[in-house]
Order: structure tokens, then C-alpha cells, then sequence
């Protein structure tokens, strides 16, 4: 953890480290018995079937959908039979059915995307949206193909925004062939012709010849932000309430490059994410596991043990989610599992803001945190939306980190935004 | 599932950076204590008494309202005590139980805990108390009657109501280096500037109060002052002398850095302080009271929330 130095009057700074010339040797986690993927589901949507049910068996890269709704599918990383089916809730009211699979020991590649590659003439975009929308490194498939939106810059994110997460830099050092066919491939998608690596400061890298510009940021957490990197690098900055797509612009994980590179080269959909594993004295290890691998299975196999009131947090130390179960399956996006012991727990209270204005001094959106948090706590989050910029926030969480009254600040800016995100919802079903 | 381990789970962050109020109340009271220990060692016994009481007092009455409003017990985090503390600072050693007994009750329930307990005063709770009392009690801050029964070795004359009443003639005796070193009578840590300036810095350098604020307050204090000196030096003193006495220096130090009172963004701090700085030689000079750096800190903490609006514009911020 982070202390608050003893000269206070200088703003603590959290450095992104680069990883190291001689690269670690990721643990390959041999595949679990039981595996479990989770399929995103509108909350409201009670009619829904899966094309799969239980007792039916799945082969590696079949796809699972809904009948009545095309749009979502996951892609199963395993061959097995399904063991059950469950609706799961994730963060902020998340909504899922969770298929578990029991593996079973001959692994079966499904053919259907070797087919749909190969004997059709293929058309990058339909592959991509039809098959990729899961794959390693979460591609952002419905924004490449958004025909309101088009995209014209893509930027690749070479360093993981949050502290002590090395698993994009490590994709970046190794998989740079893939990378480039996969850039190849986005721009086949999205007639992008701005491409951009964003790497961290001092990273050494031997690119060749590749199709991109590349771009290094300073070292300081949180310069890998999107927001940042916008601001920094591309020197335009989005309008508060506006997405990068709207600016055509579009981020995605350098795993998720990779993973488009390596499906279309091997006509097989990449099930292995690569993560990070930050110990509980802040020792990093990198691990390669299947998608929808339980935790439990990672932890175990690199030797971790938890205790009662340890903390599991899947992401990094600084924006990830603390989930409540050891058998939580890694999700595309996972970059990064961190163990936390409970003594190292630092506690949350309910104090009010004392006005210090530590959080004001290292906020990087530079947004009136002191009186944000007070119509925060009230609920009033229109008023807050309004005169206090709450959708200027980058969602860094250094507000928590240095807040002298221990205010959970980030939980109440992302519950602002999801409570009014859910009330435009509203609004827009009642109109 | 009940073989499954219970596991902590809480919203990003999960690291702090382990400051706390706590924290920051106690390194300000550790800040203070050269001034204070000073004072103990000039007025003896009954400035232990002072100090002392003044601390329990302010822990008491916040207890009490903790009672009485029935919330969590909030005196562990040293800010009574830090109210006590800077109170008895601020008064002669001479002042009686009783004042002692109602000053805190001000400072703490009228100053902090009716508007919300920490973080939601208004005014810096200890310099509106003794605002109060100055107007009630008069005589209480007559630091020449008050002590009155003293005899150090040097001038006991309280040095801003000598020029207020007697002219610059009347200060002539007092030395910069003397008044630094707290060769002059006033309150029981309030006259010890090396100390207070030590303290100050520490504070500063700790981060646990906002340098903005204290430098330009003794910039206000001392170029409102220089501009009085260049105009008439027989009537008005120079700026060092305003800066070494009176409350200037704990008011630029320990007083106008309250955070709840004060802002917080950049220039709302320069025009806070110097704006704080300048209102105190002016009412020294030609107001009506002896020190300005009460009334001219608490007129500040009313132009606060005005002032942090002068805030810069967020990343992305429409219109």
C-alpha cells in the first residue's frame, strides 16, 4: 500500500512500473473442472432461453445465446457438458445468467468460426461482431461496427490504467506479431486509418516495421486513463457527458488486439487470458488460465491461500471490483486478480468532509471534490451532475485514496452515475 | 455453502493513503506545543491550569453533545481537544475557571457542533469564541490588567495596545529580535513567534495545513502595514513589529488554516489569506479594536464559500 509520504506538502504520485527486460514466465493454469461464463442479460428481460441447456455439451468456441436475442452470446472456452444454468448479479446491479460447465478431458474445437473464416468470403466486420465480442482483452465489438459512430482513431493501450497490472505490457513484449495482423484486421473493420500504441515511459520495445504510431505517457497513475491519454496525446478532450465514440475514437486493450490477430491467423477463438496476480505482500505473477476459470483455481495453483475477511479484487488496486466469492470465473476484461490480506484493509467511515482539499489538490480532471461529495451524500446527484461536474470525473479513485476523512468518494461518484444513469432510462421508457 | 470463507468486499480503492483526522488533529497539537510549552514556562502554574483545563473542557462539551444528539462518539479524533488546545493558546494565563468553562462551551458546541460537528463550521470555532467573549467580557483580554500580578524581565506591556493607545513612541522599547524570542506579554501561546514560526513550518512541510494561506496572510499583514509605515511612520508602526505581535503569527499559522472555514483551491487561498492579512493591520490601525486578526479571520470565513468558487474549470466541463 501506498503510505502518505512524510512531506505532506508534496501530492503523492503513484508510478506505473514497466516490466522488467528479463520477462517473467507466466504460470499456466491447466484447465479447471469446473468452469463458468457469465452471459450479460438485461435485467429486465424475464423471457429470455438460452440456445444451451443444462446436460447438453459444448465444445471449445461454441457459441451460447439467446433465442430471442441475437445480439449476445459467449463464447465457451472449454469442451464439457453444462452443469447448470443461473441467473448471477454482478457490480452496480449487473445482470447475467451463468452457465457452468463441467470440463470434460478431450477438448473439442468447435468448427463453426474456422468454417465461417475460411469458406465464405470473409467480411472482417460481421467475423468480428458474430464471434470476437468476447475474446481475451474484451474487444469493444459493438463500437468498431456502430454505423452511427464511425470510428477513425483507434488507440491501443499497451500499459493497464491501473498500478501493479502488467498484463498488457507483457501481451505488448510477446505477442507482437498477433498484434500487428489484429491491426491489420481493425482497420479492414473500421476504416480506421489513426492508429495508436500508447506505452509507458522508459518501456523498451523492438516493434519493426509495424502499422502504427506509437506514443509513450508518463509514468505518473493515472496517465494511462483514456481520458488522459485523449488529452495528453491525441490533444482533444471529451465533453463532459460525451463518449469517445462520439469523438471516433475508440480504446481497446492491446490483448484484444492480440486476440483478433490470433483468431483470424489460426481460425480458432482465443479462450486464454493472460492476468495479472498481485499478491498479498504485492508480489506481481503473471498467469494464463481459461476464460471463466474460478479464481479459486488461480490462486491455489500459484500457492496463494486465503483467510476468512481477506478481500479478492479482480482488476488492480486502484479501480477494480472486490467480488465476494473465490469461485468468481475470470471475465474478459479481468486483467488483474489482487489478494488482499485483511490487516491490510485500510477502513471506510462515515466522517464528513473536513474541507482539507487533499482531494481537489490531486484530483487530475481537477473537479470540486469537497462540495461534489456533499450533494453526493445528501443524493443529490441532478444538482451534482449540474454545478459540480460529477460527469467530468475520470474515475481514477485518488480522491479515496488521500481523503483525510476516509469518504468512499469513487463509490459515491460511480453510484451517482449509475443511479442516474438508471433515471434517463426511465425517462427515456416513459417518453 | 456453508464450507465458503467470509471475504471483505468494499468500492475502489482498496488502498489508502493512511491519513486520518486523527492524525491531523495530533501533529497540529504536537505543532503548537513549543508555544505553548513557552508560555507554561513564563507564567507558570496557572497557565498549566489554563491549558489544561481548557483541553478537558473541550473534550467534555463535545461528549456531551455526542450524548445528547446521540451519535457516535467523535472526541477520538483530537479535534475537541486540538479546540481546547488552541483556545487556552489564545487567552491570558489569568483567565478564570468560569471564562475558561464558557469559552470552550462556545467554541465547541456554538462554534462547531450546532452547525453539523466538524467540517461543517462556518467559522473557525476558537477564534469566533474569543470574538464572542472579547465583546462580552472585555476586561478578560486586557492582557495589561490581566497580568497585571506579573513580573518577567522585560516591558509588560501588551505591545498592540501600547501603539493603539500610547503611539509608535510607546513601542520603541520593544526589539524585533526580543518579540520573536517572546519577550512580550499576551496570551499563553501566543507571543512565542520562533516558536510558532517552527511550528508553522512543520505543519507546512507535513502538509497537514495549506502554505497558500499562511504566507499570504503575513504578506497581507506585513505590505498593508508597510504601505501605513510609508505613509505616516509617527502614527502607524512598521510591518514587523505587526507581524511579531498580537495574533498575527498563530492566526497566520494555527487559525486561519482551519480547513472547514477556509478554501480550498489556489487563488481563493491567496485572496483569503492576504485578504485576512490586510483586514487585520487595518482595523489595528484605524479601527476601533486592539487586534484585527480575530475580526479580520472571521470576516474572511464569511467571504469563504464566495471565494471557492473562483475554482478552475473541469476536464471536459461544458459551458
Amino acid at each position: 500500500m501506498i503510505k502518505r509520504s512524510f512531506f505532506g506538502l508534496a501530492k503523492p504520485r503513484l508510478e506505473y512500473k514497466t516490466l522488467p527486460d528479463k520477462l517473467p514466465e507466466p504460470e499456466e493454469i491447466s484447465c479447471s473442472e469446473d468452469v463458468t461464463l457469465l452471459l450479460s442479460t438485461f435485467p429486465e428481460q424475464t423471457d429470455r432461453t438460452l440456445s444451451v441447456k443444462e446436460g447438453d455439451k459444448i465444445k471449445t468456441g461454441q457459441k451460447m445465446s439467446f433465442t430471442n436475442n441475437d445480439d449476445a452470446y459467449v463464447i465457451s472456452s472449454v469442451t464439457g457438458t453444462i452443469s447448470s444454468i443461473s441467473p448471477f448479479t454482478g457490480d452496480f446491479g449487473a445482470s447475467y445468467s451463468a452457465v457452468s460447465i463441467n470440463v470434460s478431458d478431450n477438448e473439442e474445437i468447435d468448427e463453426q468460426f474456422e468454417k465461417y473464416t475460411k469458406t465464405q468470403s470473409p467480411n472482417a466486420a460481421d467475423t468480428a461482431r458474430d464471434f470476437l465480442a468476447c475474446v481475451p482483452g474484451n474487444l469493444p465489438v459493438n463500437l468498431l461496427i456502430d454505423p452511427e459512430k464511425p470510428i477513425n482513431t483507434i488507440v491501443i493501450s499497451g500499459c493497464d490504467n491501473d498500478l501493479l497490472v502488467y498484463t498488457n505490457q507483457y501481451i505488448i513484449k510477446t505477442a507482437i506479431d498477433s498484434i500487428k495482423s489484429g491491426i491489420d484486421i481493425l482497420k479492414d473493420i473500421t476504416g480506421a486509418d489513426n492508429i495508436l500504441i500508447v506505452l509507458p515511459r522508459g518501456f523498451k520495445h523492438e516493434f519493426g516495421d509495424i502499422d502504427a504510431r506509437v506514443s509513450t505517457i508518463d509514468t505518473g497513475y493515472p496517465a494511462a486513463s483514456p481520458h488522459l491519454i485523449m488529452r495528453n496525446i491525441l490533444s482533444r478532450i471529451v465533453p463532459a457527458g460525451q463518449s469517445f465514440e462520439d469523438l471516433g475514437v475508440c480504446f481497446m486493450t492491446a490483448e484484444a488486439v492480440a486476440s483478433v490477430g490470433r483468431a483470424f491467423t489460426s481460425g480458432k477463438i482465443p479462450v486464454k487470458k493472460t492476468i495479472t496476480v498481485i499478491n498479498k505482500n504485492e508480489n506481481v505473477k503473471l498467469a494464463v488460465a481459461e476464460i471463466g476459470t474460478p479464481v479459486r483455481d488461480i490462486l491455489s495453483k500459484l500457492g496463494i491461500t486465503l483467510n476468512e475477511k481477506d478481500r479478492i479484487v479482480l482488476g488492480g488496486p486502484m479501480t477494480g471490483t472486490a467480488v465476494y466469492s473465490d469461485e468468481h470465473p475470470i471475465m474478459p476484461d479481468t486483467g488483474a486478480i489482487m489478494i488482499q490480506d485483511s490487516e491490510n484493509i485500510p477502513h471506510i467511515s462515515d466522517y464528513p468532509c473536513i474541507n482539507c482539499g487533499d482531494c481537489i489538490r490531486i484530483c487530475p480532471a481537477r473537479i470540486q471534490i469537497s462540495m461534489l461529495v456533499r450533494l453526493l451524500e445528501a443524493g443529490q446527484y441532478e444538482e451534482a451532475a449540474d454545478y459540480y461536474d460529477l460527469y467530468s470525473c475520470i474515475e481514477c479513485g485518488l480522491c479515496s485514496l488521500v481523503c483525510v476523512s476516509r469518504i468512499p468518494i469513487f463509490q459515491y461518484i460511480k453510484l451517482a452515475k449509475y443511479e442516474l444513469g438508471r433515471m434517463s432510462i426511465a425517462e427515456a421508457i416513459d417518453e | 455453502m456453508s464450507n465458503q470463507k467470509i471475504f471483505i468486499v468494499s468500492h475502489a480503492p482498496f488502498w489508502h493513503d493512511g491519513s486520518s483526522i486523527t492524525e491531523r488533529s495530533y501533529h497540529i497539537m504536537i505543532a503548537a506545543l513549543p508555544a505553548v510549552l513557552f508560555g507554561i514556562f513564563q507564567y507558570g502554574l496557572p497557565a498549566v491550569a489554563v491549558v489544561s483545563f481548557s483541553v478537558s473542557c473541550a473534550i467534555f462539551w463535545e461528549l456531551a453533545m455526542n450524548f445528547v444528539t446521540k451519535r457516535s462518539l467523535t472526541i477520538g479524533d483530537g479535534n475537541a481537544a486540538l479546540i481546547g488546545l488552541l483556545f487556552a493558546m489564545l487567552v491570558p494565563a489569568t483567565l478564570p475557571w468560569w471564562a475558561v468553562l464558557t469559552g470552550t462551551f462556545v467554541a465547541v458546541i456554538i462554534g462547531k457542533q450546532i452547525f453539523g460537528g466538524i467540517g461543517s463550521n462556518a467559522f473557525n470555532p476558537v477564534v469566533l469564541t474569543i470574538a464572542i467573549l472579547m465583546v462580552s467580557w472585555k476586561d478578560l483580554f486586557d492582557f495589561d490588567e490581566a497580568l497585571l500580578n506579573y513580573d518577567l524581565e522585560f516591558t509588560m506591556l501588551y505591545p498592540i495596545a501600547a501603539l493603539k493607545h500610547f503611539g509608535t513612541a510607546s513601542i520603541e522599547s520593544f526589539a524585533a529580535g526580543d518579540l520573536l524570542l517572546g519577550k512580550q506579554t499576551g496570551g499563553i501561546g501566543s507571543t512565542f513567534g520562533l516558536g510558532l514560526i517552527i511550528g508553522g513550518i512543520y505543519l507546512i512541510i507535513r502538509g497537514f495545513i495549506r502554505w497558500e494561506i499562511c504566507l499570504t496572510f503575513l504578506i497581507g499583514v506585513f505590505a498593508t502595514a508597510l504601505i501605513f509605515n510609508l505613509y505616516d511612520s509617527s502614527r502607524f508602526a512598521g510591518p514587523v513589529f505587526h507581524i511579531l505581535t498580537g495574533y498575527t503569527l498563530i492566526g497566520a499559522f494555527f487559525l486561519a488554516t482551519e480547513d472547514s472555514s477556509s478554501p480550498v483551491n489556489f487563488i481563493p487561498m491567496l485572496i483569503f489569506g492576504a485578504g485576512a492579512g490586510a483586514l487585520t493591520v487595518l482595523i489595528r490601525n484605524i479601527g476601533a479594536h486592539v487586534d484585527g486578526v480575530i475580526y479580520a479571520i472571521l470576516v474572511m470565513n464569511l467571504l469563504n464559500p464566495v471565494l471557492d468558487k473562483i475554482r478552475p474549470k473541469a476536464i471536459g466541463k461544458v459551458g
